[in-house]
C-alpha cells in the first residue's frame, strides 16, 4: 500500500469505522439536524445534549464510508463537555486541517489529527466534514439539513 | 447471452490478441496512475478515445473548421460535407431508414430532454400516462418529472426484481389506454441488466404506445438495429461509444418527427423568418438550432467506423467473456456480493463488500491505478429498491483484458483485508 493510503486509512480510523462510539439515536436530545452527500449518498443525524451552555452528550446515526463514520465517531468523543464557542472553534480548526490553503492542525484537535491525511484525497474531504457540518447545523438551528454542497 | 461457467473452462487463457491489440489505439492507456499501470474500468461513465477520433478532432480544427448549411465558399461546404456525413455514418450504425431521422444533440440525457419537451407536451395532457422502469438512470426519470410539472402527466414506475431483472408481467399490466409514450432503459447502467426491448416495445405497438429506448450503455457494446427493434426513438451519447463528449444522437421515425414542434429556437432550424411568423426547417434540421457541435459529430462519425471496423458481435462476445471471468474470479473474494444476477447482462460488474463502504474501495482501488465507480450510479431509486446506498462497479470496454480483471480481484482482496 502506499503512504499516503496508509495515512488516510489509519488503525484508528479502520477502528471507529467498524466499532463506531456514541452510535446511537438520542431520545432525550436538546439539538439534532441531519447531514446529507448529495454526491455519494452519505447520511448521518447528529444528536446533542445541551447542559449550561456544554454539549454534555455527542451522538450519531447513518450510513456512510469508513471516513465519513470515523470522522463522526471521533468527532461525538471531541465533542462532549465543549462549550458552543468551543465546539465552532474545533469545527473551523477541523476544516483548516482537511480543507484549508495549508496544511495546519489545530491544537485541540486530539486523535482527530489521523484525519489530517485526507487532505490528499480531493474527492474525501467532504465525507470527514459531513458530520461537523450537521453538528453545525444542529447547534445554529436545530431541526435543519446540512448539505455538502 | 453467454452465461459464467460454460466459460470459465478456458479461464487461464489471455484475453485474444486481436481485442489486446486494440488497446493500442487508445493513447490514454499508456499512462500510469499512482505509480501502477492505469486499469480503466469505468466504461458506464465514459469510455477512452481512439487515436483515429483524437485525430480527426484535430484536423477537423486545423484544416476544416467553418460553420455549416450556410456559407457559399468552400470551407463551410466541406464542414457540411463532413457534418452529414456524420450523420449517415450514424444512420447505419443505428440501421436507420432514412438519415433525416438522426438528430445531434449534446448527449442521451438532451435526446431524452427533447423527446419529454416536443412530444410530450404536445401528446401527453393532465391525467396521461409515461411508463418507465425502476433501473432508470435519472436522466430519464427527472424529464418526465418536469413534464408532469408542466402537464399534469402521470409518470407510471414498472418495478424490478430483486435480481435486477425488470418484471414482464407487471410491465404489461401497466400499459393501458392512458399511456402514451414508454421510455426504458436498453441496458441498465447500475447494473448491467440487458432489458428485453424487442418484447416491451411488441407489447407497447399492441397498444399503439411509442417507445423511446434510452441506449446510451447498448450502442457501445451491442449491435442495434432500430428498424429491427422497431422503437419509435432512440438516444446514446458519443462519450460513452469512444468518441468526444459533447455529442449524442436522438433517432426518431420520420413520421413522428415531423408531427413534433421544435425543441429550441434559434438559427439553422427556420426557413424563413418574419416578426410575424417563422417557418421552421424540416427535420433533423428542425431540432437542431444554433451551430451544432461539428467536430463531435466528426468524431462521433469516427468512432462508429472504428467499432464497425472491430465489429459489434466481436466486441459484445469479448465484453460478455470479461464480465463471465470476473463475475467467477469475485465469487472467490470472502464477503463480496454482485448486486445485479439478471440472465441477461452487459459488462457491469456491480459489487458491495462486507464492511468496506463503496467509497473506501473506490479510493483503494484508485490507489492501485484501477478506475472504477462508487456510488448510486445517478440512479438513486433503483438503489433505494435493491436497499442499498451505494455499490462499487466495474464496467467493461473492449480493450479491457483478463489480466485488468485479474488486477483488481487481487485489489479487491486487499480492501477486504484491511476492512475485516
Amino acid at each position: 500500500m502506499t503512504t499516503d493510503l496508509r495515512d488516510l486509512y489509519q488503525e484508528v480510523i479502520l477502528d471507529h469505522n467498524k466499532r463506531p462510539r456514541n452510535f446511537r439515536a438520542m431520545e432525550d436530545a436538546d439539538r439534532q439536524a441531519d447531514g446529507h452527500n448529495p454526491l455519494c449518498g452519505d447520511k448521518v443525524t447528529v444528536y446533542v445534549k445541551m447542559e449550561d451552555g456544554i454539549l454534555r452528550d455527542v451522538s450519531f446515526v447513518g450510513s456512510g464510508c469508513a471516513i465519513s463514520t470515523a470522522s463522526a465517531s471521533l468527532m461525538t468523543e471531541l465533542l462532549k463537555g465543549k462549550t458552543e464557542g468551543e465546539a465552532r472553534a474545533l469545527f473551523q480548526g477541523f476544516r483548516d486541517m482537511v480543507a484549508g490553503p495549508a496544511p495546519s492542525v489545530h491544537a485541540g484537535l486530539g486523535k482527530l489529527k489521523v484525519l489530517a491525511g485526507v487532505r490528499e484525497f480531493p474527492a474525501r474531504i467532504k465525507c470527514a466534514t459531513l458530520a461537523w457540518h450537521t453538528v453545525k447545523t444542529a447547534l445554529e438551528h436545530s431541526g435543519g439539513t446540512a448539505s455538502t454542497e | 447471452m453467454k452465461r459464467g461457467n460454460e466459460l470459465f473452462a478456458v479461464s487461464g487463457d489471455p484475453t485474444p490478441p486481436d481485442m489486446a491489440r486494440r488497446r493500442s489505439d487508445f493513447p490514454i492507456l499508456k499512462q500510469r496512475v499512482h505509480g501502477k499501470p492505469l486499469v480503466y474500468l469505468d466504461n458506464a461513465s465514459t469510455t477512452q478515445k481512439p487515436r483515429s477520433v483524437i485525430e480527426a478532432i484535430t484536423r477537423y480544427y486545423e484544416t476544416g473548421n467553418a460553420n455549416v448549411h450556410r456559407g457559399v465558399h468552400v470551407m463551410s461546404e466541406r464542414a457540411t460535407q463532413a457534418y452529414e456525413e456524420a450523420r449517415s455514418k450514424v444512420a447505419r450504425f443505428l440501421h436507420a431508414r432514412d438519415d433525416r431521422e438522426i438528430i445531434f444533440v449534446r448527449g442521451a440525457t438532451e435526446a431524452i430532454n427533447l423527446v419529454a419537451q416536443t412530444f410530450g407536451r404536445t401528446r401527453l395532457g393532465s391525467g396521461d400516462e409515461v411508463l418507465i422502469t425502476a433501473m432508470e438512470h435519472h436522466s430519464n426519470i427527472v424529464p418526465w418529472q418536469m413534464l408532469r410539472e408542466q402537464t399534469g402527466a402521470v409518470m407510471k414506475v414498472a418495478p424490478v426484481t430483486d435480481a435486477g431483472e425488470l418484471d414482464l408481467a407487471e410491465y404489461a399490466r401497466l400499459l393501458n389506454r392512458r399511456t402514451r409514450l414508454v421510455s426504458v432503459t436498453h441496458v441498465s447502467n447500475a447494473l448491467g441488466t440487458v432489458n428485453p426491448v424487442r418484447e416491451m416495445i411488441e407489447m407497447a405497438h399492441l397498444r399503439d404506445i411509442p417507445v423511446l429506448v434510452d441506449g446510451a450503455q447498448a450502442a457501445p457494446h451491442m449491435k442495434v438495429d432500430v428498424q429491427s427493434l422497431d422503437c419509435d426513438f432512440y438516444a446514446f451519447s458519443g462519450h460513452k461509444t469512444y468518441g468526444p463528449t459533447g455529442i449524442g444522437v436522438l433517432y426518431g421515425k420520420a413520421a413522428l418527427l415531423d408531427a413534433m414542434p421544435p425543441y429550441q429556437g434559434g438559427g439553422d432550424m427556420i426557413l424563413q423568418v418574419s416578426f410575424e411568423k417563422t417557418l421552421y426547417n424540416a427535420i433533423p434540421y428542425k431540432f437542431e438550432a444554433g451551430t451544432p457541435d461539428i467536430a463531435g459529430a466528426i468524431g462521433l462519425g469516427v468512432a462508429i467506423e472504428y467499432l464497425e471496423e472491430i465489429g459489434m458481435d466481436a466486441i459484445a462476445a469479448h465484453e460478455h467473456e470479461l464480465l463471465a471471468y470476473a463475475t467467477e474470479a469475485v465469487r472467490g473474494v470472502p464477503g463480496i456480493r454482485i448486486v445485479g444476477t439478471a440472465r441477461e447482462k452487459a459488462g457491469v460488474l456491480s459489487f458491495v463488500l462486507d464492511g468496506a463502504h463503496p467509497h473506501d474501495i473506490g479510493t483503494i482501488l484508485d490507489h492501485e491505478g484501477i478506475a472504477i465507480r462508487a456510488g448510486h450510479h445517478c440512479a438513486m431509486p433503483l438503489m433505494e429498491r435493491l436497499g442499498l446506498p451505494a455499490t462499487a462497479r466495474a464496467s467493461f470496454g473492449l480493450y479491457n483484458t483478463r489480466e485488468e480483471v485479474d488486477a483488481l480481484v487481487g485489489a479487491i482482496k486487499k480492501v477486504r483485508e484491511m476492512f475485516s
